[in-house]
């Protein structure tokens, strides 16, 4: 800026005398700084976020709007009469919701365009937990990296976790030991089980009954013991890590899993009696919310959601990974696609990942928990302290991590909210040279205006809940 | 315009429609152990390309992303392929066929534009958002082209590799550290 004002003054023939000169080197200064900033921002900007009122939207852009969430695979063409282009501006109104809306589950944005009760456009707006994980993850090793991915989805770490190193086994080539897969599968369902627990609990609370938030968290908490005794952590573990696990299971762990499918299988149906046959949970999300399945797959929906359309899509049975392929499970689907096809999907996959979960204690082979590739997995503790070779091993794959071959990775698995996939592209050296993420709820998001479009507004927040977002994924 | 190894895609073949095989042959592919089909279309060849996936049965773009390659640019692409600083990979998802096929697609720095696969499948409509947000690709003929994860009047785009992570100085020690 400052070469700029030097070069500038004297060309300037603005005529105005010398000692006027400070007012105008100062608006002069502004202006060109105001220029260089619009300059600047030109270069990046491509408008703003926001849903705009009508009055400055015209009948080609609103089209355009409501065509990016009707609009299906068959082609462009949207119902003329479904966008209400005739309504004037006064006659909505749009309210903001959010980012500090407590059921927004976090930082969501909705701009929602009412007429009276009923939501005529929605867009969400998100970024706000947006820490730049895709940017972190390309300066943090293979070694390092899933202490940040496993911070994305935190009501599902290990299926996070997990992601990030099947996505970097791929690229190592590395063959797991058995108990490694095992052990990796069995935690993944206990996380589903915990995920959707604590969807259930929310969704209780949106919807009014805080006996199920109460209930919801309080099982979940026997599963985070559950991790806390495997892991030491209650949340992001860093458990699952390339190459195998971080340790075995502990001792006893049989019994914990026993009582703990037990007692979580005896109370999912004490939620039936609280709230899958009660009249007023019935009303709130029967016919509210619905979705088709060209829909889902037009917007990419995963998941629970996908599978609530009548779709049998469960990556865990048709594109099998670990070893889902040996395990006896159903695929849970709906059929309407509304908000309480959603929860009946949730509530029976927790019964499902609980036969999964005792198939798994079942046959659990014996053997390593991680692979033993001395360039991989760091030698065991007790090595550390008798062999100088262990110690330097230890030391260089903390500090500077494995290397891994050149090549692109893209791995998918189904995490408790749909298909969470990784690419990873490798130069050759220790960091992922770019690490994405493909969030299951960021693409899920999309669904939002097709979901509350014709909708009352009390019903917004069961839906948002029914779409299960979890806002640290979304933003990554 | 290499038909790459014979190997691609063995259990592939018989499922994929002809539309696709008509569009395939003349891009350049090469073997992945982890997809299916791994396709290199030009900028021209894209759009008409995932069309044509489309009416094959690849019913969901399970995935779109942008990778900024200009610290990274011997990477191994097939003969007939020019690498660019960009790359747009794009991975498509058939339910029916149970198939995934990943397409690649080069963007040189100096026009980063490329067609939206928005008409095709509306749900890459926040993926390419984001791809613009992030690595600064435009997508022509996209709905509503804006940031999505960073803040409106942002400057710059964050995984581009010229693109700072900004640094603490370490106070122990004269070199700056990692971040």
């Amino acid at each position: 800026m400052s070469d700029h004002d030097d070069t500038g003054r004297p060309d300037d023939d603005s005529g105005l005398p010398d000692d006027d000169g400070f007012g105008l080197e100062a608006t002069e200064r502004e202006h060109r700084e105001a220029e260089a900033q619009r300059y600047f921002v030109a270069e990046t900007y491509e408008g703003a976020q926001e849903l705009r009122p009508r009055g400055t939207t015209s009948a080609g852009e609103l089209r355009e709007e409501v065509g990016a969430v009707l609009r299906l695979p068959e082609g462009g063409y949207v119902d003329p009469s479904d966008i209400d282009i005739d309504r004037r501006d006064d006659q909505t109104m749009i309210i903001n919701m959010g980012p500090q809306h407590p059921s927004t589950h976090g930082v969501l944005r909705l701009m929602l365009e009412l007429d009276g009760e009923t939501v005529l456009r929605t867009k969400p707006i998100i970024g706000y937990l947006h820490t730049g994980m895709e940017k972190t993850g390309e300066e943090l090793t293979y070694v390092q990296g899933s202490t940040n991915v496993t911070r994305m989805d935190y009501l599902s770490p290990l299926n996070n976790e997990l992601v990030f190193s099947l996505a970097t086994e791929a690229l190592l080539g590395v063959e797991l030991p058995p108990r490694a897969t095992w052990i990796r599968m069995l935690m993944s369902e206990l996380n589903r089980v915990s995920s959707h627990l604590m969807w259930m609990a929310t969704n209780g609370m949106d919807l009014g009954s805080t006996s199920m938030m109460i209930y919801g968290f309080r099982e979940r908490e026997m599963v985070l013991n559950f991790f806390e005794k495997t892991t030491g952590l209650r949340m992001n573990h860093n458990f699952i890590r390339p190459g195998g696990v971080a340790a075995d299971l502990p001792d006893g762990w049989e019994d914990d899993i026993e009582i703990l499918c037990e007692t979580i299988l005896a109370r999912s149906f004490e939620y039936d009696e609280l709230l899958t046959g009660q009249p007023i949970f019935r009303e709130r999300t029967e016919g509210v919310g619905n979705l088709s399945a060209e829909e889902a797959l037009a917007l990419s929906a995963t998941g629970p959601i996908l599978r609530s359309t009548g779709v049998p899509w469960d990556l865990r049975r048709t594109m099998p990974y670990l070893a889902y392929d040996k395990l006896d499970f159903d695929v849970i689907v709906g059929t309407y696609g509304d908000n309480f096809d959603r929860y009946s999907v949730r509530l029976n996959e927790i019964r499902e990942s609980i036969k999964m979960i005792r198939q798994i204690a079942e046959m659990m082979p014996p053997g390593d928990f991680r692979v033993q590739d001395r360039k991989v997995t760091p030698p065991p503790r007790a090595r550390i302290d008798e062999s100088m070779e262990a110690l330097i091993h230890h030391f260089k794959i903390f500090t500077e991590g494995f290397r891994v071959p050149e090549g692109e990775a893209y791995v998918a698995i189904e995490s408790p909210r749909g298909e969470l996939g990784c690419y990873i592209v490798s130069d050759g050296t220790s960091k992922p040279y770019r690490m994405h993420i493909r969030g299951p709820s960021f693409v899920n998001l999309q669904t939002l205006p097709l979901l509350l479009r014709g909708g009352l507004m009390a019903d917004a927040v069961a839906v948002i809940s029914s779409v299960d977002p979890v806002m640290g994924e979304v933003d990554r | 315009m290499s038909e790459a190894a014979p190997g691609t895609a063995p259990a592939a073949a018989p499922a994929v429609a002809p539309g696709v095989e008509s569009v395939l042959p003349q891009v350049p592919r090469l073997p992945d152990r982890l997809v299916d089909q791994l396709a290199f279309p030009s900028r021209d060849t894209y759009t008409p390309m995932v069309a044509a996936f489309r009416d094959a049965g690849f019913e969901m773009c399970s995935d779109l992303c942008a990778v900024d390659y200009l610290t990274h640019p011997g990477r191994h692409l097939p003969d007939g392929v020019t690498p660019e600083r960009f790359e747009v990979v794009v991975n498509l998802l058939s339910l029916s066929l149970r198939q995934r096929v990943r397409i690649r697609v080069q963007v040189p720095e100096s026009d980063p534009v490329i067609d939206s696969i928005t008409d095709f499948y509306p749900g890459a409509d926040a993926m390419e958002r984001e791809a613009f947000d992030l690595v600064g690709v435009l997508f022509r003929g996209h709905p509503d082209m804006t940031r999505i994860l960073m803040p409106e009047d942002w400057e710059g785009h964050p995984l581009r590799k010229d693109y700072g992570v900004g640094r603490v100085p370490v106070q122990f020690k004269e070199a700056p550290g990692p971040r």
